[in-house]
């Protein structure tokens, strides 16, 4: 079916303005996705600031240049640089006045500075049903499972030639028929006291995701929710790897009351049943350092660190020093609230970094170090890390992150599922 | 000689090069060097070969919303593809040639060709024009 603009559409779309740019950009991706039409959306994130290169710093700027404004609300994933001087990127000159302009200019257009992957703790909480156009592989499975919003992955110049028009292509998880599970992952068989610790969120977010690829998963065999940090950090497990844009979990997420509910009241394609042994491969999955007593740095806070888990840091800590390298990732939302409960300084004597508006995987941090080996809690982490760092990875839970640091040498309370 | 008209996904010049016929999907962000074209993905196996100047034959793409901004940069820098044969349309990775567009930067031609038909291009030099022929030299 070919598209149809309206009359308003097409009437923009004819523009030489940047309106007019950014109505041609979706129209003309609606036409290579087979979307029939335009919807309304209401709010968009846009993941688009992250520097790759002066192309992109251009292209803000072109739609700067010819007036172009937003029609929705948008908040900011993640740039390159830290706007807040917590924290101190290697990048060189050029690439940093770059990577500046590029963040002024969406600046300019008028999104939101929150310059986070975690807007949902933000404040930017889309309403269950409601179309949005977001971008940033962890926010969107978050705005689809979590909330119940409805965005498809929206890549780079995509998202914000939404939030300008205000419209996007009608397709794929937009539409309620292609948001039910087609397989079943039955976590009932796990050992309850794994299913109640903290890493089972991110080892069967990662496991769920190789499994699934792009097809919709629902969990079942979870009694009570477990807080949106810990689905914040499945989800992100999960988008990491594979093309995880929307998962349920039954009794949990807005969509999925029951599990036949989240199946749309068909058989499953195919059930799962995950055994501890599985978990545990999972679990030996996420690191890739050969020497599992050595570690560099540790890195916590993909997606951003909330309040509750810097709260959560800072009672581990204890007011001890940290031996390594410690960086704690995360939006500037949180860095007032931590500052405002008294947390910041505490976390800075210790001797841990607070990265705020960007992270230490998307741009350059860590120090140089080509057999580096870098310690992290988080699921995402561990799958990028290696290719952006050079770092190898080391696998463990906050507790086993904190301890580490502090003794300056891998230390393991739990070594498996 | 090998001539097959192809569908065309969007438009570009009329172009030829060497052909890099992909044996498996690639992700572009972290999988290509925006700066050269170079094949940075170590998994993958044509890591090291480049991909600027190529009419590049692609089974797949693997999933980062960023391969967009990766395929921009390259045609910005001069180091894109000459052509781009997909077997199935990516709307994110082909946005970076749409949006190149809009910017006014010349950019190559995407068009469709099922992947069971790239082997035999393999080792050649084609010819892509406006229309979607593909043509061996």
């Amino acid at each position: 079916m070919a598209l149809e603009l309206n009359a308003a559409q097409r009437d923009i779309a004819s523009r030489q303005d940047g309106a007019g740019m950014a109505m041609r950009i979706v129209a003309d991706a609606a036409s290579l996705l087979g979307a029939p039409r335009l919807i309304p959306i209401a709010s968009a994130h846009i993941d688009g600031a992250l520097y790759h290169g002066d192309s992109g710093t251009l292209f803000a700027e072109r739609l700067v240049d010819g007036g172009a404004k937003l029609a929705v609300r948008a908040t900011l994933n993640v740039g390159a640089l830290d706007l807040t001087g917590c924290s101190r990127d290697r990048l060189p000159p050029h690439e940093r006045a770059m990577a500046r302009r590029m963040m002024d200019a969406y600046r300019k257009l008028g999104c939101e500075p929150t310059w986070t992957c975690a807007p949902y703790q933000a404040g930017h909480r889309p309403a269950k049903g409601t179309d949005v156009a977001w971008g940033e592989s962890n926010a969107v499975v978050f705005c689809n499972s979590v909330l119940g919003a409805r965005t498809n992955r929206y890549g780079d110049f995509l998202d914000i030639a939404c939030a300008i028009s205000g419209v996007a292509p009608d397709y794929g998880l937009h539409q309620p028929a292609n948001r039910r599970a087609s397989l079943v992952f039955d976590v009932s068989g796990l050992d309850p006291d794994f299913l109640a610790s903290e890493i089972v969120w991110p080892v069967l977010g990662s496991l769920i995701g190789r499994e699934a690829g792009p097809d919709i998963g629902v969990v079942s065999g979870i009694t009570s929710h477990p807080g949106d940090d810990a689905l914040k950090a499945f989800g992100a497990a999960s988008a990491s790897t594979g093309a995880v844009g929307l998962f349920h979990i039954a009794g949990v997420t807005p969509e999925a009351s029951d599990l036949a509910t989240a199946l749309g009241g068909e058989a499953p394609v195919r059930t799962i049943k995950v055994s501890p042994a599985m978990a545990a491969d999972a679990q030996a999955r996420l690191s890739t350092a050969e020497r599992p007593d050595v570690i560099d740095a540790v890195a916590i806070g993909s997606p951003h660190l909330s309040p509750a888990e810097f709260a959560q840091l800072a009672a581990l800590l204890a007011g001890r020093k940290v031996a390594v390298p410690f960086y704690a990732c995360t939006g500037r939302h949180a860095l007032a609230e931590i500052e405002r409960r008294g947390l910041l300084e505490p976390l800075r004597v210790s001797g841990v970094t607070i990265v705020a508006d960007t992270c230490v995987v998307v741009t350059p941090m860590l120090p140089d170090n080509a057999s580096g080996i870098l310690m992290t809690n988080s699921g995402k982490f561990a799958q990028y890390a290696p290719g952006n760092t050079g770092y190898a990875v080391l696998y463990g839970s906050l507790a086993d992150c904190v301890e580490s640091a502090v003794a300056g040498r891998a230390v393991f309370a739990v070594r498996a599922a | 000689m090998i001539s097959i008209r192809c569908d065309v996904l969007v438009e570009g010049e009329t172009s030829s090069g060497e052909t890099l016929v992909l044996d498996r999907p690639i992700s572009f962000w972290g999988g290509v060097d925006p700066k050269t074209g170079r094949i940075a993905d170590v998994r993958h196996p044509q890591h090291g070969q480049t991909i600027a100047g190529r009419v590049l034959f692609l089974p797949g793409t693997i999933g980062s919303s960023s391969a967009s901004a990766v395929l921009m940069e390259l045609v910005h820098n001069g180091n894109a593809p000459a052509a781009l044969v997909l077997d199935e349309p990516d709307a994110i990775l082909l946005l970076g040639l749409i949006v190149a567009r809009e910017m006014g930067w010349s950019a190559p031609p995407a068009l469709r060709l099922p992947k069971t038909d790239h082997p035999a291009f393999a080792g050649r030099t084609i010819s892509v024009d406006a229309s979607g022929w593909l043509t061996t030299a």
